[in-house]
């Protein structure tokens, strides 16, 4: 019972890690420009069908795929910044909402129409698969590997922001854009490789989530619902409140959906609006 | 001496701004007098014709809280839904009377509207979004879970109208359907026409402009967000059971989350802020889309994103603000 509990847990938590890497990025440029990207989780399925993608017809092995997911996910992103978004930053919430649902359904059908609707599948190299046993304890491999990945991003996070100079720089701007620019930083610089460092993380998510979540054309919309919960709710441009309410969805999402299937995914969306009502800006809001 | 600057005065009277957008124009009874025509010239489209109807009275009510109030939800359907099921159960209940049934699926509507509004006042921008969007998603998980009521994702069966007004059966060819939506359509559009071009009207303007200013000259905004927010329900309410009404059926996707959306985009494409905005959107959004979704539902999604980058770009209010930006330049040069 204890030991079910436990591996339930551990579940929940990989899960929540996994949430982590596809939203952080959404949470630190919406905090910076309050810029409503609906779209991010586009960026996630381009990260994924790249990995997908260079598995299955060019041989390449995991492992080595996963910084061409980031970097491809980046790339996309830049071009989708440069053309579209830069003329939205002073538009209305509803005008980015819409612009980027469209971008969502353009993707969708192009992925459908390029891919297929079917999931697609990606054969791990066998040292991840299976589980590891410690007495009653099993854990699958893959998921304490997701665990680690997303431990070693959250620190150079933490690191990147708090210690160097483009960290500094990230913060300025999230904290007092007027005074940023006013004291002669390029926001719009500083914004555009924070951007393209958060498609980034969603589609080096999108590729480590392909095993546990899936991936079809449907990607984009199907898990936006979840990335936007993490980012309301834990406060924008928090990258601990991210991680802290990242953990906790998937905790809660997996043990509720064991426990009480016939409630769902109920318990998740109420304890979102409620936490919502309770502090709109989020639990970590930094403003 | 004081008669001469009366005119100057009168000029700027609030009351004659809003006395001269009351007036008809000539385009709009031409409009609604075309709504007519489907009978004579297309008697096989009046089933769409009825879901455009239907819709568009969707959009109408959403237009009241993002159009004019300047507020984002993106959880609109929720009182669709809850309209639908009210008229389906009360129908399904042994009580097949239409017009009683519309008017309890409005009310069911308006009080879950009132209800939900003390949220809505205590947050703003992307919370707003969330929350909106987390409160459909919820009653769709409550439909969807309550099978014994709601009939779960099988949708809610055994819904039978009675005659509309004791003479008018619900046919399979959509006539009875499409002329009860046209007149409730009418009838709300007429009642909205005024409620938004009235000093109440005025006030919602405010909100979208200026929210801090508006508490400021003692407008209470609060108030106000509330009083709309629940009208606007109430009318997504009625939308709601009309397309429950008149297809004798509920699917559980009255609640989702792409009606939500899809409603929102319709809005958009249109025009937000004028009530034909909705009208004209809905429209557009639902011929489209039947004349393409035949071809197939994945291609539709790529042409409708495309079109809704476009405006967006290109368009920023809508086709009726581009129509009317392309009139006004035109009167200039004439």
């Amino acid at each position: 019972m204890i030991a079910r509990t436990i591996s339930l847990l551990f579940d929940g938590f990989a899960y929540g890690m996994l949430l982590f890497v596809l939203s952080v990025g959404l949470s630190v440029t919406l905090g910076m420009m309050n810029f409503v990207n609906l779209a991010h989780g586009t960026f996630a399925m381009i990260g994924g069908y790249t990995t997908v993608m260079l598995m299955r017809n060019a041989g390449w092995p995991f492992f080595a795929t996963l910084p061409v997911a980031f970097l491809v996910a980046a790339a996309a992103s830049v071009v989708l910044e440069r053309v579209l978004y830069r003329r939205m930053y002073r538009a209305s919430d509803l005008d980015q909402s819409l612009l980027t649902i469209g971008i969502v359904f353009v993707s969708i059908a192009a992925a459908a129409y390029i891919f297929g609707t079917g999931q697609q599948p990606v054969q791990l190299p066998d040292y991840l698969r299976g589980r590891i046993a410690y007495g009653d304890f099993s854990f699958g491999i893959y998921r304490l590997f997701l665990v680690v990945a997303a431990l070693v991003i959250t620190v150079l996070l933490v690191l990147g922001l708090d210690y160097t100079r483009f960290g500094a720089r990230v913060r300025a701007c999230v904290d007092n854009q007027r005074m940023a620019r006013g004291l002669g930083l390029n926001v719009d610089a500083v914004f555009s490789i924070t951007f393209a460092l958060g498609s980034g993380l969603a589609g080096l998510g999108g590729a480590l989530g392909i095993e546990i979540v899936g991936l079809d054309p449907n990607f984009a919309f199907k898990y936006l619902v979840y990335m936007l919960i993490v980012v309301a709710v834990g406060g924008l441009a928090s990258i601990r409140g991210a991680f802290v309410t990242a953990a906790l969805l998937g905790i809660i999402d997996i043990v509720s959906k064991y426990y009480v299937p016939e409630i769902g995914a109920f318990v998740l969306y109420l304890v979102m609006v409620s936490f919502l009502v309770w502090r709109p800006a989020g639990l970590f809001a930094r403003r | 001496m004081s008669v001469t600057t009366a005119p100057a005065l009168a000029a700027v009277d609030p009351r004659e701004v809003l006395r001269a957008q009351v007036k008809w124009r000539w385009l709009e009874t031409i409009f609604w007098l075309a709504t007519l025509l489907p009978f004579l010239v297309a008697p096989t489209y009046l089933v769409l014709g009825s879901q455009i109807a239907i819709t568009a009275l969707f959009a109408l009510s959403l237009d009241l809280i993002v159009g004019y109030c300047g507020l984002v939800s993106l959880g609109h359907a929720a009182f669709f839904g809850f309209g639908a099921y009210t008229a389906g159960l009360i129908s399904k209940a042994g009580w097949g009377e239409p017009i009683t049934g519309l008017l309890a699926a409005g009310c069911a509507a308006m009080v879950l509207g009132y209800l939900t509004s003390f949220i809505i006042v205590r947050i703003t921008h992307f919370a707003l979004i969330m929350v909106t969007l987390g409160m459909c998603l919820l009653l769709y998980e409550v439909a969807n879970k309550a099978h014994s009521i709601t009939g779960g994702d099988d949708g809610l069966q055994g819904v039978h109208m009675w005659p509309l007004l004791g003479h008018f059966q619900f046919d399979l060819y959509g006539t009875t359907a499409y002329g009860y939506a046209i007149v409730i359509l009418f009838l709300s559009f007429l009642v909205l026409r005024r409620l938004v071009n009235s000093p109440f009207g005025l006030s919602l303007r405010g909100i979208r402009e200026n929210p801090r200013r508006m508490p400021a000259i003692g407008s209470p905004m609060s108030n106000r967000i509330r009083t709309i927010y629940t009208i606007s329900a109430a009318f997504a309410g009625l939308a709601g059971g009309l397309l429950a009404q008149t297809t004798e059926f509920v699917a559980l996707d009255a609640l989702s989350f792409q009606r939500s959306a899809e409603v929102l985009v319709m809005l958009v494409l249109g025009g937000a802020g004028r009530l034909y905005g909705g009208l004209i959107g809905a429209m557009i959004f639902m011929i489209a889309r039947d004349q393409l979704a035949d071809m197939n539902p994945q291609y539709w999604y790529f042409w409708l994103g495309l079109l809704l980058i476009a405006v967006i770009v290109f368009l920023p209010n809508g086709i009726l603000g581009g129509c009317a930006e392309l009139l006004a330049r035109w009167r200039r040069k004439a």
